[in-house]
């Protein structure tokens, strides 16, 4: 894409941008992940849902590193993530991800929070960093709020900065961690819609969220964790009409009650 | 601080309090007995000789006082809080200025002695403070993050440091390095000794406070960092230390005034700075208060400009949030 350099080689439709293997995690004696086995492939869609401690953000936060598993194997792009390797930050680099408490830099603008990334890590220089700052401003309908700092955006606005933040580094993938969790009611379509049109784009994403009219909308298929496994995953249309599973039934049932 | 929106009735202004603040106040002058102070004399007309007055007389005394000092509380009452604030400021400060007058000071001799406790005494403890300012805020960035590392040794080090000088009265670390390292073959003079025992005492303090600053900086800050795909040494450059500053600051502003005092204890080395002239100026005199006085206006002074120097740097960072 455009100017840098990406360090992940690109893929084809046919291989997996992301790949576990029998990944486990325990936090001293509770096992949060249990032996999960998933491939998402480019340009996939991927939601996650589930009950509270499913797991679900401990998955997400293992993808990036952020968190480390014990036990099987992670790819991302055929680079195995593991406790050894020198490289994790070139691989965060191709991995954006946004923060349920949206985790903007205060001390910075809405534009340097922009900028920071593609300038002081892509060895992009600063007026190209500035341009595409902007860009992805605008893409997020927020160009006008590039020179004011992070608190005095609403939870919305901040949270779409966020994606910009992440988008100016030109990830191949996108994570969310329950990104419309933090916001008041009326301001959760916003950011909604920006990821909506994120994934017309056709960026790979792989999204923790409750919002099942998001779901159903964007989700090439659905993820749903229990106690630390993949209970079933499937198509929108099979998960929310015809659930496999009791768990799966009884959640359903509670959420879109 | 929060204030409420509540406004509450004065309590200056209940006559069960003021009743009570009086008779309070009554007893303390009473007990602290004023009869042969300037006080006494005022009231002579009165009570006649004050030495002779007894009884009456130091309840005559007593009561003036409670009366002048109780109706200038509810006079101040009534101003609005800044004018309060200069008002009590002065007069506290007469007061201070009375307690000084009453030693029947020289005002000749310290205008005699003034110039050399300036240009020698004020000079060296300010060259001390500065020089030791700038070593103390290095070893405590290097210190706070060799404390909040992963690598054993800088970990060991650090708070092998920060327990040592942290655990032995500055006077002890002053005469262990004026004393000791001579004796293992380095040669240190009195000054660079004190700037050493200061630097590395105030170090070990805002060690700490630098620690608990990089600590107090939420951890998403970290992860977002991360997840972008910064490394140790930017994140902590370009995101967390910017923000640790204005935390660190109000404790750190502390630790300079403290240490522009603490550079007194150089004295117990024979370094000429400014408490060592104010013991030494008025001993050949027996003008000791002289000195001593001077020494404290010149100190007092010092750190008044610290804490102006210190609030300004507050407010400009509270501009920029």
């Amino acid at each position: 894409m455009m100017d840098t350099k990406t360090n992940i080689p690109n893929n084809t439709e046919m291989t997996p941008v992301i790949s576990l293997k029998g990944v486990s995690k325990w936090y001293g004696d509770f096992q949060a992940l249990s032996n999960i086995d998933l491939e998402i492939k480019l340009k996939e869609k991927i939601v996650i849902c589930g009950p509270s401690g499913s797991g679900k953000s401990t998955l997400i936060r293992c993808l990036n590193r952020l968190e480390a598993h014990q036990e099987g194997t992670i790819h991302v792009s055929g680079i195995e993530l593991h406790e050894r390797m020198k490289d994790i930050d070139v691989v965060r680099q191709d991995i954006g991800m946004v923060f349920q408490s949206f985790n903007l830099f205060p001390h910075l603008t809405v534009l340097e929070n922009c900028m920071a990334g593609p300038n002081w890590v892509r060895g992009v220089d600063k007026s190209k960093a500035k341009e595409r700052a902007i860009a992805m401003l605008e893409q997020v309908k927020i160009p006008e709020q590039a020179d004011k700092y992070p608190e005095q955006l609403s939870g919305g606005q901040q949270q779409r900065v966020a994606i910009a933040r992440s988008l100016c580094m030109q990830p191949k993938v996108m994570l969310f961690d329950e990104p419309t969790s933090a916001l008041d009611p009326e301001m959760v379509a916003e950011v909604l819609d920006t990821m909506i049109e994120l994934a017309k784009s056709g960026m790979t994403m792989i999204c923790v969220t409750h919002e099942m009219g998001f779901a159903r909308q964007v989700a090439d298929r659905i993820v749903f964790m229990a106690d630390g496994e993949i209970v079933e995953q499937n198509s929108p249309e099979e998960f929310f009409n015809n659930p496999q599973h009791e768990r799966t039934k009884v959640f359903l049932d509670q959420i879109l009650k | 601080m929060f204030v409420d929106t509540v406004i509450e009735d004065k309590a200056l202004h209940k006559p069960a309090f003021l009743i009570g603040l009086s008779l309070t106040v009554l007893a303390i002058f009473f007990a602290l007995n004023f009869t042969n102070s300037l006080f006494g004399e005022f009231l002579r007309p009165v009570i006649g000789d004050p030495t002779e007055s007894g009884f009456f007389g130091r309840f005559a005394v007593s009561l003036v006082l409670t009366i002048i000092f109780v109706l200038n509380l509810f006079a101040i009452s009534f101003f609005k809080l800044k004018v309060q604030v200069a008002i009590v400021w002065l007069e506290l400060f007469l007061l201070f200025l009375a307690f000084a007058y009453s030693f029947d000071l020289k005002m000749s001799f310290i205008q005699s002695r003034i110039p050399l406790m300036i240009t020698r005494g004020l000079f060296t403890t300010i060259y001390i403070s500065a020089i030791s300012i700038v070593l103390a805020t290095v070893i405590a960035i290097i210190g706070a993050i060799a404390k909040l590392s992963n690598n054993g040794f800088a970990y060991a080090i650090s708070s092998f440091y920060t327990s040592l000088f942290r655990g032995l009265p500055l006077l002890l670390q002053l005469f262990l390095i004026y004393k000791g390292l001579p004796q293992l073959g380095f040669m240190v003079d009195a000054v660079p000794a004190a700037i050493t025992a200061l630097s590395l005492c105030y170090g070990a303090y805002m060690t700490e406070i630098f620690r608990a600053g990089i600590q107090s900086i939420p951890r998403g800050q970290w992860e977002a960092s991360r997840a972008l795909g910064f490394k140790f040494n930017l994140i902590l450059r370009k995101i967390i230390l910017p923000q640790a500053v204005p935390i660190i600051i109000p404790p750190t502003g502390n630790q300079f005034i403290a240490m522009l005092k603490d550079s007194s204890l150089a004295s117990v080395l024979g370094v000429w700075e400014l408490m060592y002239l104010a013991r030494t100026l008025g001993q050949r005199d027996f003008r000791h208060m002289e000195m001593l006085l001077t020494a404290a206006m010149i100190y007092w002074a010092l750190t008044i400009v610290l804490e102006v120097i210190q609030a300004r740097i507050e407010e400009k960072y509270k501009q920029k949030s």
